[in-house]
């Protein structure tokens, strides 16, 4: 990697994050958005492996193996919701899911 | 080193390793593909004779040209794709499905240097494979679109989601034994016929069990084969699948229940090492083999489980066993 | 410059993945593409030295967490595809484009500084599971790593309690 530079990296991160941040903000089915989510925390986390490579230290791996603990917390819960809305509302729209809306 | 290819002091076969890798690979992969291929043979045989059956006998000796006739069948046979399925998803299913099993084998050291990849994460990386050989079976239960096909995709999911922690557990046990990831280390450290399976006492034993079990459920083998059990659900996922297609899945079971038995074999049965027989890929190929047989023995033996039982095994018994398990062999590494 | 190339298609790959998630109308469709970009995120991590994140990340993404993804399609059999015009752009997709193109420029913006920043060699065992492990368990991220595994139970424990009819 010594002829690519950290720039690099860190774009492609941030490109991911961009396209996690744009799939929940635009996408209806519940679904997708969580599947944009994961890609969000992708991004963080190559933004993590990527300066770990350009510190020659570990603690972004470190950090990054946390980053995937939380991830997974977050689909089996986020998933979970899915199964009760969807027992609910027979939809995985989120614009069906306006209960608290007055 | 009887029998076993010579080894250049480096551990590799030529003084390249991209070379090393690729004859080895080319190698492995065709011997494992042709083992797997006779094994089908084997099967019906030893089935047979359990049943008091000949079983196969009217193709060459003793029916010993059996798979060659299975494969031009299954080559001949019309390739028919549904008109309802998802056709990219159905088409890419049976290739992955192969691909998936033999990625394994790039790690498995079948003698001292003769591994393709030495990845001092051997362990994770062949259960890494192992767990994604779930998505290629989702997607032919899902793309197939029929109601049989996509229960046995579910129940094949649920199974696989279940039995990979025990099997993550087991293997973790001669991982804290050996204090490495590498497979060769763990041979290594297991030198003199001091298997994980018999030493410590204990542990090692149960262990080893906990894992051929979880591997079994992993391979969809009886008594584990609640996907494609076919009093209910006719063929599970492959339903829908012909020709070779369908030829793919049946190879890449039999192909992934030879590679658990050769990862079970190195991790718990000393791999390669022999000690005072001396070593040499012979006694791995020797232990995979009997492995290998040890299954098809438990599929005409046993019968198949209930869904629900299945699942209750694993998170009630085999979770809690593998974690207590792990710890066990924690305590000895640290006292020891 | 071999290296340099691999790098370049590496990450266009996983940048045209990740855009196919959030574009297909089908949830399959995405959960395929999210799939085929954690595969190639692992090649970089590879690339970067992180082999133990690299395996990590297809068996805890590809093998498990799309697995829950493509269980949960498949238990409500979603088949069939979104109706909508994809990109939605109703007022709410506008404001959402617009709000993640801010955001993209303020991190490329930010890490435009760093443009000129090389990479060095490494060690040759860097990224390996000894040297990540010894860094978790050494003290400085074995309460983080507590913290996390507390997590998971209680996650896990919410999963259950929030799907199971009755308990």
């Amino acid at each position: 990697m010594d002829q690519v530079g950290l720039y690099p990296v860190l774009f492609t991160s941030a490109l991911l994050f961009g396209l996690g941040v744009t799939g929940v903000l635009t996408r209806r089915n519940v679904l997708i958005v969580l599947m944009s989510i994961e890609l969000m925390l992708n991004g963080v986390n190559l933004a993590f492996v990527g300066f770990a490579r350009h510190l020659g230290q570990v603690d972004g791996h470190a950090f990054a193996i946390f980053v995937m603990a939380v991830a997974a917390a977050e689909a089996a819960v986020g998933l979970a919701l899915v199964l009760l809305l969807f027992r609910h509302k027979t939809s995985v729209d989120l614009e069906t899911f306006d209960l608290l809306r007055g | 080193m009887n029998g076993a290819p010579p080894v250049a002091a480096s551990g590799l076969l030529f003084n390249s390793a991209p070379l090393h890798a690729l004859v080895l690979g080319l190698v492995v992969v065709s011997l494992c593909m042709g083992v797997a291929a006779w094994s089908i043979w084997y099967e019906r045989k030893f089935a047979a004779r359990m049943q008091n059956r000949p079983g196969p006998t009217e193709v060459g000796p003793w029916g010993l040209l059996q798979p060659i006739a299975d494969g031009l069948k299954m080559l001949q046979k019309e390739d028919i794709v549904p008109a309802a399925v998802d056709r990219p998803l159905f088409e890419l299913a049976p290739l992955l499905v192969v691909v998936a099993s033999l990625g394994t084998l790039a790690v498995i050291p079948w003698g001292d240097g003769l591994v393709i990849a030495d990845l001092h994460i051997g362990v994770l990386f062949a259960l890494a494979l192992s767990s994604l050989m779930l998505l290629p079976v989702w997607m032919a239960g899902w793309a197939s679109n029929n109601k049989y096909a996509l229960l046995g995709g579910m129940r094949a999911i649920a199974q696989g989601v279940s039995y990979e922690i025990p099997l993550l557990l087991a293997a973790t046990v001669p991982i804290v034994l050996a204090g490495s990831f590498r497979l060769g280390d763990i041979v290594e450290a297991q030198a003199g016929l001091r298997w994980f399976a018999l030493w410590p006492p204990g542990p090692g034993a149960v262990a080893f069990v906990l894992f051929f079990m979880a591997s079994l459920a992993e391979a969809n083998r009886i008594p584990f084969d609640i996907p494609e059990a076919e009093s209910e659900l006719v063929a599970g996922v492959t339903v829908e699948y012909t020709g070779m297609k369908f030829g793919m899945f049946y190879l890449a079971e039999y192909l992934h229940t030879l590679i658990a038995s050769a990862i079970a074999a190195t991790l718990f049965l000393g791999g390669w090492d022999m000690g005072p027989l001396g070593a040499g890929v012979h006694w791995m190929v020797l232990k995979t083999l009997v492995l290998f047989a040890v299954i098809f023995w438990i599929r005409w033996s046993w019968l198949r489980l209930r869904a629900d039982q299945l699942m209750a095994l694993s998170w009630r018994w085999l979770v809690p066993l593998g974690l207590v398990l792990v710890m066990a062999s924690a305590t000895w590494v640290v006292l020891a | 410059m071999l290296q340099a190339v691999i790098f370049y298609l590496l990450a266009i790959a996983t940048v045209l993945s990740g855009l196919a998630v959030i574009t297909r109308r089908n949830p399959i469709a995405s959960a395929v593409s999210l799939v085929v970009t954690f595969f190639f995120l692992a090649a970089l991590y590879v690339m970067l030295g992180a082999h133990f994140v690299a395996v990590t990340q297809v068996l805890v993404y590809a093998g498990a967490v799309m697995v829950l993804f493509v269980f949960v399609i498949m238990l409500l059999n979603l088949r069939g595809t979104d109706p909508r015009e994809l990109p939605d752009l109703a007022p709410r997709g506008l404001v959402g484009l617009a709000v993640a193109g801010f955001i993209g420029m303020g991190l490329v913006v930010s890490i435009d500084a760093l443009r000129l920043v090389d990479m060095g060699p490494v060690a040759d065992d860097f990224g390996t599971i000894q040297q990540v492990g010894t860094i978790i368990f050494d003290g400085t991220y074995l309460l983080p790593f507590e913290v996390a595994s507390a997590l998971l139970t209680v996650a896990m424990v919410g999963a259950v309690v929030l799907a199971k009819r009755e308990i």
